[in-house]
């Protein structure tokens, strides 16, 4: 299969866009868009799977590249490649995108055909940021990612949809424009011009971009203010929980599952890849923050009447330990922050698949409305249980690994920093656990909800591929992280070299 | 003095080509005007019209084989003003196919309409031609009296009288202006021709009188393409303009401006450019994206989405020449690309008498027009500067311009403007998506005419923005020719 492995990229990412193209010519029959839609998706997901099976694990650097001109004034290129993080990161996109079709089967019955295209476009874009190692490439889809979200939010998501859109589509597009001046920065002062990320990386490292020192700072923010208002960063976070709380269920899926990691993965390859000195010379208010946003938003989340809102806190907690470790720069931390990437995507994309099913039958995400439910949703609450333990960091399942890794990794680094991260471990053990509680055990406490239907097939199918992972990936972190690995590797080289500087002065 | 006694040369009327065509396709209308019947007048008049557009649009191809000078040194054609003539001439095609459809809801008489259409570009296309400061004078007033006229053409709104009226009183008040500029770049220099000119600056000449003479042309100039602090007059003078006419006026007089803007700051290298306009580039951008935050009616939103727009433009003129003329260029084609085509669908829309120009007339109707709210996403995409339409790499080269020029206080100004400017063509296309419609406003089906407009703003509006490599190569050959 060795002659895929230069198209594949290209196949992956752009085989949703083609459905969705088909989609628009196809007649209104709502049944077979969905079937489409379906097929469409796992098509995707099982092409992407070339890319962990041919995937050479112990070499550095970029694979499946593929790096033809697009355009010439700007010089741009149509450079895709992934490296271990960003291959797992394409495969959490084209795995969680068919449970969405799943999830999204009866509860979108109107505009079916639009919210399918949407959603394949979304999936499109997403793979594209992961994959894309041109800079004005990577900006494309970055900017391609918002259009079909705040869509998604704003004509298929609950009462405050139309703020909720608005606000995000505010938040990032007034963030990536500060990325947008670096990008174009870097452009103009590498020679030859180029967007190439292999190139401006070299060019940087050689020393060879004219008024680098000078401008790194800004620039290295230029990314950053970007990237931290994806993950959401604290002071910058407020617009996910509205985004959230609106989006129907799969934008909350994708939107918690993928988009939020498009922030986290920038850091890792921009932030840290392009400057490394000045990504050591901020970490430390970075990692305050990040802090600030574990236990912050654990807090948060604790307080919340709403389960939707409780596992948007819970994200934004979740995703505070990725940005530690990544700023810790260390091996674990590193490989902690990817893991904590990928099994954040998997069961908080499950627990949002979760608050869905049971809005479909409740219309409301009000914790108060149910309790008990335990009685007349077995399979439900088993479900619910599972991925709750999955997210809290149980051992064995996938949140423990990445969590693990992160505070290990940190504590070799900044000790103290490492011990208070750790209470966010407790917190969301708190959180979740007493949303659990209240849920669904004790007696059931209004009537409605002894005669909820417990899952059914199609739910179950969606669920479970969900459930298998997290528990593969608890037991065996070992086949994602041989391959993430080197590419940590391979980012944390410049940082051993400045440290020695640092030491030598 | 030589050449003003030999007759004009043949090759002499090949440099005015288009003008002429133009010219004659517009007193032909005013001729057969009378002649026909009321019934069928509109129509045919429209596609003389248009007629006229396509052959000046043939004729200026052909004129690009025979560059130079011609007319004793007073106009110029080169790659750079062929590709001003082909933007002016095909917004006019697009305006004119625009029409047909409003001039018979209207009820708008159109006999002189299409005719001061074209007239209005004889003098926009001779403005990108013109290298003669009083030459470039009366074109920018053929261009300037036509489209006073056009402005107050719904006789029986008293809106659009205001309009006019107001458009030509400040307007023939910036037309001074700019007269005043050439006198006194007269005094100084000793001459009205551009290489004159020219040459006597790069001597040195740095009188007072020079400066003075500059920023009075800049003056009367900034007014035309309403450049902030000359763009009060742009909100009240497109309201009420008929709705055609406002995406005419707001484009192609905009791009011919643009076009002697720079030939006058590039050419002649004119001191004291920088910083003259940085203050207007950043002035604009700024009052232009504010001042839309905050209005309710689609004409007056994309009034001071213009003014902006002229602003980020503006920010080319502030870069090194090799890489600003191009950006304007380029910048200058896609926004009237995308420009021309949103007043197209906001003419389409707004019905009998301009009923419905409100902002939330347009709730829902993603729903009730699907092709025609689409349409209008994608050129509302475009002026956000989204990725994969012309708005985008307009923004980007301009930026990257500036850039290049290491004017990053301007770029960052420019950047935070566009990320508010995305809010308010957010709201029209949140209001097509995801409001109910109030009542339901009636929605008449897409005519042969205005799809045709649409398709060929929108082509070139997606083309600008997938492929275009070409069309900037061709504006980084013309800069050369200009910069020669």
């Amino acid at each position: 299969m060795a002659y895929l492995d230069g198209a594949i990229l290209t196949l992956v990412t752009f085989l949703p866009l083609a459905g969705a193209l088909l989609l628009l010519v196809l007649p209104r029959r709502d049944r077979e868009i969905r079937f489409f839609t379906l097929v469409v998706t796992l098509f995707a997901f099982v092409l992407s799977l070339h890319l962990p099976v041919h995937f050479h694990r112990p070499q550095s650097g970029f694979q499946f590249e593929l790096d033809v001109p697009w355009i010439p004034t700007p010089n741009i290129h149509y450079h895709l490649g992934v490296d271990g993080v960003s291959m797992w990161l394409v495969v959490l996109t084209t795995f969680l995108t068919p449970l969405c079709v799943l999830i999204s089967w009866k509860s979108i019955h109107e505009r079916v055909k639009e919210f399918f295209i949407l959603l394949l476009v979304l999936e499109t874009a997403l793979i594209g940021v992961f994959v894309a190692l041109d800079l004005f490439l990577f900006y494309f889809f970055w900017e391609a990612t918002l259009i079909p979200m705040a869509l998604l939010i704003g004509m298929f998501g609950h009462g405050r949809r139309v703020y909720a859109a608005v606000k995000f589509f505010l938040f990032t597009m007034i963030g990536s424009v500060f990325m947008l001046v670096a990008i174009l920065w870097l452009y103009a002062h590498t020679t030859p011009h180029s967007f190439d990320f292999v190139a401006i990386q070299n060019a940087v490292r050689a020393g060879q971009v004219p008024n680098f020192l000078g401008a790194a700072q800004w620039l290295f923010l230029g990314f950053f203010i970007a990237f931290a208002v994806k993950v959401p960063l604290f002071p910058v976070h407020t617009w996910l929980p509205d985004a959230h709380v609106e989006a129907p269920t799969a934008g909350s899926v994708l939107l918690a599952g993928v988009l939020l990691k498009m922030g986290t993965y920038g850091m890792f390859r921009f932030n840290l890849g392009l400057f490394p000195e000045q990504a050591r010379a901020n970490a430390g208010w970075i990692m305050i923050l990040a802090l600030i946003g574990i236990i912050y938003g654990a807090l948060v989340a604790m307080v919340q009447p709403n389960m939707k809102k409780v596992i948007a806190y819970s994200s934004i907690s979740h995703l505070g330990f990725v940005v530690l470790g990544l700023f810790s720069f260390t091996t674990a931390g590193l490989e902690g922050a990817t893991f904590v990437m990928l099994a954040h995507g998997v069961s908080t994309g499950a627990l949002f698949m979760l608050a869905g099913i049971l809005y479909e039958r409740r219309h409301t995400y009000e914790i108060e409305e149910f309790g008990g439910l335990a009685t007349p949703l077995p399979v439900y609450s088993t479900f619910f249980l599972f991925i709750v333990l999955a997210s809290v960091g149980l051992p064995l399942l996938n949140g423990f690994i990445g969590e693990f890794l992160v505070l290990s990794g940190t504590f070799e680094a900044r000790p103290a920093y490492s011990i208070l991260a750790a209470t966010g471990v407790i917190w969301s053990a708190c959180y979740l656990l007493w949303m659990y509680q209240r849920v669904f055990f004790g007696k059931v406490t209004h009537d409605v909800n002894n005669t909820l239907p417990d899952l059914d097939f199609r739910e179950r199918t969606a669920l479970l591929p969900a459930a298998a992972i997290a528990l593969v990936m608890g037991v065996a972190p070992l086949l994602w992280l041989n391959a993430i690995a080197p590419a940590v590797q391979t980012a944390l080289t410049p940082f051993a070299q400045v440290a020695s500087k640092v030491v030598s002065r | 003095m030589n050449g003003l006694s030999a007759a004009p040369q043949a090759a002499d009327y090949i440099r005015i080509l288009p003008e002429i065509v133009l010219t004659l396709f517009g007193l032909a209308i005013m001729l057969v005007d009378p002649l026909i019947d009321e019934q069928r007048g509109p129509k045919l008049l429209g596609w003389l019209g248009l007629a006229g557009a396509l052959s000046a649009l043939a004729a200026t191809v052909y004129q690009a084989w025979f560059p130079g000078l011609g007319f004793w040194n007073m106009v110029q054609v080169d790659a750079f003003s062929v590709f001003f003539h082909l933007v002016v001439i095909a917004v006019t095609a697009v305006t004119i196919l625009t029409s047909f459809e409003y001039l018979e809801i209207q009820q708008i008489r159109a006999g002189e309409y299409y005719g001061l259409i074209l007239f209005g570009a004889v003098g926009m296309c001779l403005m990108s031609s013109a290298v003669e400061l009083v030459l470039i004078f009366i074109a920018l007033e053929i261009s300037s009296i036509s489209t006073y006229i056009l402005a107050g053409f719904r006789r029986r709104a008293a809106i659009s009288g205001e309009s006019s009226v107001k458009y030509f009183l400040l307007g023939s008040f910036a037309t001074a202006f700019f007269l005043y500029g050439v006198a006194l770049m007269f005094g100084a220099t000793g001459s009205t021709s551009m290489v004159t000119i020219k040459e006597s600056l790069a001597a040195g000449n740095t009188s007072l009188l020079v400066y003075a003479g500059m920023a009075f042309m800049f003056v009367g100039l900034g007014f035309k393409v309403a450049a902030a602090p000359f763009h009060v007059w742009t909100p009240d003078v497109y309201e009420g303009a008929p709705a055609p006419v406002t995406g005419f006026m707001s484009t192609a007089p905009k791009a011919a401006t643009f076009a002697v803007l720079l030939r006058v700051l590039f050419e002649i290298n004119a001191p004291g450019r920088v910083w003259l306009v940085w203050v207007a580039a950043a002035l604009s951008m700024t009052l232009g994206n504010v001042g839309a935050l905050v209005q309710s009616n689609i004409k007056r939103l994309l009034a001071y989405s213009s003014i902006a727009h002229a602003g980020y433009l503006l920010v080319a003129f502030a870069a090194l020449p090799a890489n600003g003329i191009p950006a304007a260029m380029f910048y200058a084609a896609s926004y009237a690309a995308m420009n021309v085509g949103a007043f197209a669908v906001v003419s389409h829309f707004a019905s009998a008498g301009e009923r419905y120009v409100s902002l939330d007339d347009y709730a829902g109707l993603g729903w009730r027009s699907p092709l025609l709210a689409a349409t209008l996403t994608i050129f509302l995409l475009s002026l956000i500067g989204i990725p994969m339409t012309g708005g985008f790499f307009a923004k980007f080269y301009v930026f990257s311009a500036a850039l290049q020029a290491n004017l990053t206080g301007l770029v960052v100004i420019g950047v935070i403007n566009s990320a508010v400017g995305a809010y308010y063509y957010l709201r029209i296309i949140v209001m097509m998506y995801m409001k109910e419609p109030r009542e339901e406003t009636p929605v008449a089906p897409i005519p042969l005419g205005l799809g045709a407009a649409l398709i060929t703003s929108l082509a070139v509006t997606i083309y600008l923005g997938v492929l275009p490599g070409r069309v900037l190569e061709y504006a980084s050959r013309s800069a050369a020719d200009l910069l020669r």
